[in-house]
C-alpha cells in the first residue's frame, strides 16, 4: 500500500465518521416518524389558507418559495436544452426514413388499443393535474410530465406519424421558453405593484375555487407548458437518435 | 396496520434498489429501476406526499426507463453496424 493510498484512507475515514456523528446527531432532534405536529408543517398551512390556497404543497411550491422554483425552472429549462443541442443531427449524419421500422400494422392488437385508447384519457389527466395544482395534489410540473408520457402513447400504438403530428417541435420550443419568459414576468410585475419579486398579486378569490390563489395557477400552469414541451422535444431526440439517425453512407 | 403496509413497502425498496445495483445488463436494469421508482412512488404515497409521489412515477418509473432503454437501442444499433461494417472490411 503506498503511502499516498493510506492517506486517502484515513481523510475518507475521518470524512465518514464525520458525517456518520453529524448524522446521528441530527436525527435525534427530528420530529418524531409520523408526528402529527411539525415546525415547519404548522407555519406552512398557516401561511397557505392565509393565500387561500387549498393544496399546501402548491402553495410551498409557486407562493412561498416561488424563488426557489422559478431557479428550478431555469435549471430544467438548461438541462432540456443543452440534451436537446447535444443530441441534434450532425453534419455526418441522415436520417433514415427505414429506421422507423415499424408502423401500426406490426403493433400487437392489444398494444395498439391501449395506446390508442389511453391516449385522449391521458392528456384528460394532464391537463387536470395541471389546471387543479393549487387545489388538488399535482400541479405544473407532475402534469406536464403526465402530458409528455401521454403524447407518447401514440408512439407505443404504432403511429409514429401521428406523434410526429401531435407534437410540432417549432411550436414547443416556443412554448418552453414563452412558459419561461412568463414565470418571470409574472414576478416583475409583482415586483413593480408591490416592491417583492413574485410576490402573490393577482386577487386572491375563493379558497377551494377554480380560479383562486392568486399567481399560484398561474405560475403552476406556465410550469406545466415548460416542463410539458421539455419532456415532449427532450423524448423526441432521444427518439428521433435511436430510430431515425445514422451515419452518413451507411445503408445497414 | 399502516405500519404492516410501509414495513413491506421498505423491504420491498431495499430488495429492488439492491437488483437495480446487480442487474448489470443497462436494458434489463432501466426496467428494474422502473419498477423500484414505481414503488417509491407508492411508498410516498403511503407517507401521505401525493405530489411527490406523482413526480416520482411519472419521472422514476416513465421517463427515465424510456431514455435509458432508448440509449440502449441506439447504442447497440451502432455497434452493430460497426460490427458489419468490420466484417464487411474483410
Amino acid at each position: 500500500m503506498s503511502r499516498r493510498f493510506a492517506w486517502r484512507l484515513v481523510l475518507l475515514v475521518a470524512g465518514l465518521v464525520g458525517v456518520a456523528i453529524v448524522l446521528v446527531v441530527g436525527l435525534g432532534a427530528l420530529p418524531h416518524f409520523g408526528a402529527v405536529e411539525h415546525g415547519y408543517g404548522v407555519r406552512a398551512v398557516a401561511a397557505s389558507l392565509s393565500h387561500r390556497t387549498a393544496n399546501v404543497v402548491g402553495s410551498l411550491t409557486f407562493d412561498q418559495r416561488a424563488f426557489d422554483t422559478m431557479g428550478e425552472e431555469l435549471i430544467m429549462f438548461a438541462a432540456a436544452t443543452s440534451a436537446v443541442m447535444l443530441l441534434r443531427r450532425m453534419r455526418d449524419e441522415e436520417e433514415d426514413e427505414a429506421g422507423l421500422g415499424y408502423g401500426p400494422e406490426d403493433v400487437v392488437g392489444a398494444l395498439r388499443l391501449t395506446g390508442t385508447a389511453f391516449l385522449p384519457i391521458t392528456l384528460l389527466v394532464g391537463c387536470y393535474v395541471v389546471a387543479h395544482g393549487h387545489l388538488t395534489p399535482g400541479g405544473g410540473f407532475q402534469g406536464g410530465v403526465v402530458l409528455a408520457t401521454g403524447i407518447h402513447l401514440a408512439y407505443l400504438a404504432g403511429d409514429y406519424r401521428v406523434l410526429e403530428r401531435l407534437r410540432p417541435s417549432s411550436l414547443l420550443d416556443i412554448a418552453e421558453s414563452g412558459a419561461v419568459a412568463g414565470y418571470l414576468a409574472v414576478g416583475l410585475v409583482g415586483m413593480g405593484l408591490t416592491g417583492s419579486f413574485l410576490t402573490n398579486w393577482i386577487p386572491l378569490g375563493t379558497f377551494g375555487d377554480l380560479p383562486s390563489a392568486g399567481t399560484v395557477p398561474v405560475l403552476n400552469g406556465l410550469v406545466g407548458i415548460e416542463v410539458g414541451s421539455a419532456m415532449v422535444l427532450l423524448v423526441a431526440r432521444f427518439l428521433d437518435q435511436a430510430l431515425l439517425i445514422r451515419e452518413e453512407g451507411d445503408d445497414g | 396496520m399502516n405500519g404492516l403496509i410501509l414495513l413491506v413497502l421498505l423491504v420491498g425498496l431495499v430488495v429492488l434498489s439492491t437488483a437495480t445495483a446487480f442487474t448489470r445488463e443497462p436494458g434489463r436494469q432501466a426496467l428494474v429501476f422502473g419498477g423500484y421508482g414505481l414503488v417509491l412512488g407508492v411508498t410516498m404515497l403511503a407517507l401521505q406526499a401525493p405530489d411527490v409521489a406523482l413526480s416520482q412515477i411519472t419521472v422514476g418509473a416513465a421517463i427515465v426507463p424510456l431514455i435509458v432503454l432508448l440509449t440502449v437501442l441506439k447504442c447497440n444499433r451502432v455497434l452493430e453496424e460497426h460490427r458489419r461494417a468490420r466484417e464487411e472490411h474483410r
